[in-house]
């Protein structure tokens, strides 16, 4: 069975395991969240993802100044003048590219083992419970339980959820 | 007429290895997310961001007090009195885009807005504190963390400006006194296995900034792979220890070999500041510098320690033109102002 996105009813594609502290944590993410919290994803499938891989190479013989991070416009030509990052997005956007200069800037670490922000583990709590009222909503949709439905509706309202949509993930810009 | 200052952090004689360690600082460096970095920001972004920042709830130290600090609106000569303080950085000084500073009711705990990164936590204590620190920093951050979202990666953590500030975000470090070591002719070796050790060894006002008086800042200098844990506990577990192992044992050599000629430089250094009448910055640090190492001997009556760490800070430029009560510095010769100071408070 297809697990749903931990932030919204559609299919997750990004599934994770956190330990943290000891405490197991579990991330499922559909592409749109997961590119949100910043999952690297590959944005076809199948025989047009490596037709993308090779685009992707060829993009890399081209100069690679022309790169611009798609949020902020920064080159990794500027970034390799001025040492510093635009935005946050520069992180996803030249993850490859960083990885090596991460490395040298910090001995040969590449990942992070240290403290997570307690926030996003309320968001995933947050999102967990709005899946579980969105699959008692359709149930309750499908049973013609009008009454129960829009109060499961409400309370998904009250959670930050887009009822209509998809969900509204982070709720943040 | 000048509102009376806070109690100095540093002008602490009973705290752990006050006698080798001035002060602890543990700073987090923090970043928004749905904003460029500062870098990258308009200045109408970092007013947002100022505005942002204000608006939410510190907590920790903050709870009681704050007093926020527009520090593009401030005059050179109080934004040098924060940097002297260790409140703010020089950086921060130069910098002309908006930016603030909130500053905690016992000046123990300072958030800068729009430094190289969004939020720059820091937190200072005299004396080897850091553990005490590193809980206190981690209470605050998330409590910040409240009503601010931070900008965060599954892989590389905390998403910072730099990339060597990245992961946790970091930085321990320790203000090391070690005139002894330089006597003996042994810094050399320390900053070779500080350089071994991955540290960062800095001068009297961080980075880019010279050793006076032999006065060291050290600190971690990787962000990523380890947790805020362990990197605190092999700084003061394991790395400081040894710094400060090493500048006592060079303490005894000195008091064992030559007793006189110890004596006699520090002497002659209380002798100086005790009855010069021209002093330039660099001379006071320096000859502070020997009375601390006499007095942190027991080599020296009637001075304590704490009367040392304090002068430290108050020869600075701009405290010594808040106690002559004119304005000093930019170019203008302090050090008659300097000799009378340093006289007075050593009578």
């Amino acid at each position: 069975m297809e697990r749903p996105c931990d932030c919204c009813p559609n299919p997750a594609v990004v599934h994770e395991t956190l330990v943290h502290n000891g405490l197991k944590s579990e991330i499922h993410l559909c592409a749109e969240h997961a590119a949100e919290r910043g999952y690297i994803l590959p944005t076809v499938a199948g025989p047009a993802l490596i037709a993308g891989k090779l685009l992707e190479k060829a993009a890399q013989s081209a100069p690679r100044a022309a790169k611009s991070c798609p949020n902020c416009a920064m080159t990794m030509a500027a970034l390799r003048e001025s040492g510093l990052l635009g935005c946050p997005h520069c992180y996803r956007h030249f993850e490859e590219e960083l990885g090596g200069l991460v490395e040298r800037t910090q001995e040969g670490a590449t990942a992070h083992t240290g403290r997570h922000p307690a926030q996003s583990a309320r968001l995933i709590d947050r999102a967990a419970a709005r899946n579980r009222l969105a699959r008692e909503l359709r149930e309750a949709v499908s049973r013609e339980e009008y009454e129960r439905a829009a109060r499961l509706r409400d309370e998904m309202l009250a959670l930050g959820a887009d009822v209509d949509g998809g969900g509204s993930g982070s709720g943040q810009p | 007429m000048n509102a009376a200052l806070p109690p100095l952090v540093g002008d602490g004689p009973d705290a752990p290895m006050s006698d080798c360690v001035l002060s602890s600082r543990v700073r987090l460096a923090r970043n928004l997310i749905g904003f460029n970095f500062v870098n990258r920001s308009t200045h109408d972004q970092l007013s947002d961001i100022v505005h942002h920042v204000q608006s939410a709830r510190l907590g920790g130290p903050f709870e009681a007090g704050t007093r926020w600090v527009n520090v593009q609106a401030t005059a050179a000569v109080d934004r040098q009195m924060l940097f002297e303080r260790n409140l703010i950085s020089r950086p921060f000084v130069e910098a002309t885009h908006p930016r603030c500073v909130a500053i905690s009711g016992d000046e123990s705990t300072s958030v800068m807005v729009n430094e190289e990164d969004h939020l720059r936590l820091q937190m200072l204590a005299p004396g080897m504190q850091l553990r005490a620190l590193c809980d206190r920093m981690t209470a605050l951050d998330v409590s910040i963390e409240r009503t601010i979202e931070y900008a965060f990666h599954p892989r590389f953590g905390y998403l910072t400006a730099c990339t060597t500030n990245l992961g946790t975000g970091i930085r321990v470090s320790a203000m090391l006194h070690l005139p002894a070591l330089a006597l003996v002719q042994e810094l050399e070796r320390v900053q070779r296995s500080a350089k071994e050790l991955h540290l960062a060894i800095r001068g009297f006002h961080g980075e880019g900034t010279e050793a006076l008086g032999d006065f060291y800042q050290v600190s971690n200098q990787t962000t990523l792979g380890r947790s805020e844990r362990d990197i605190v506990e092999e700084f003061a577990g394991s790395i400081l220890p040894q710094f400060v192992e090493y500048e006592r044992a060079a303490r005894r050599v000195l008091v064992e070999r030559d007793p006189a000629a110890l004596d006699d430089r520090v002497h002659r250094a209380l002798g100086i500041l005790r009855t010069c009448r021209l002093l330039s910055l660099e001379e006071a640090i320096k000859f502070l510098s020997r009375l601390r190492l006499g007095v942190a001997l027991h080599r020296v009556e009637g001075i304590e320690l704490a009367l040392v760490n304090r002068l430290l800070l108050e020869v600075q430029p701009a405290h010594l033109s808040r106690a002559a009560g004119s304005p000093l510095g930019n170019g203008r010769d302090d050090r008659a102002a300097r000799a009378e100071f340093v006289r007075g408070a050593l009578r």
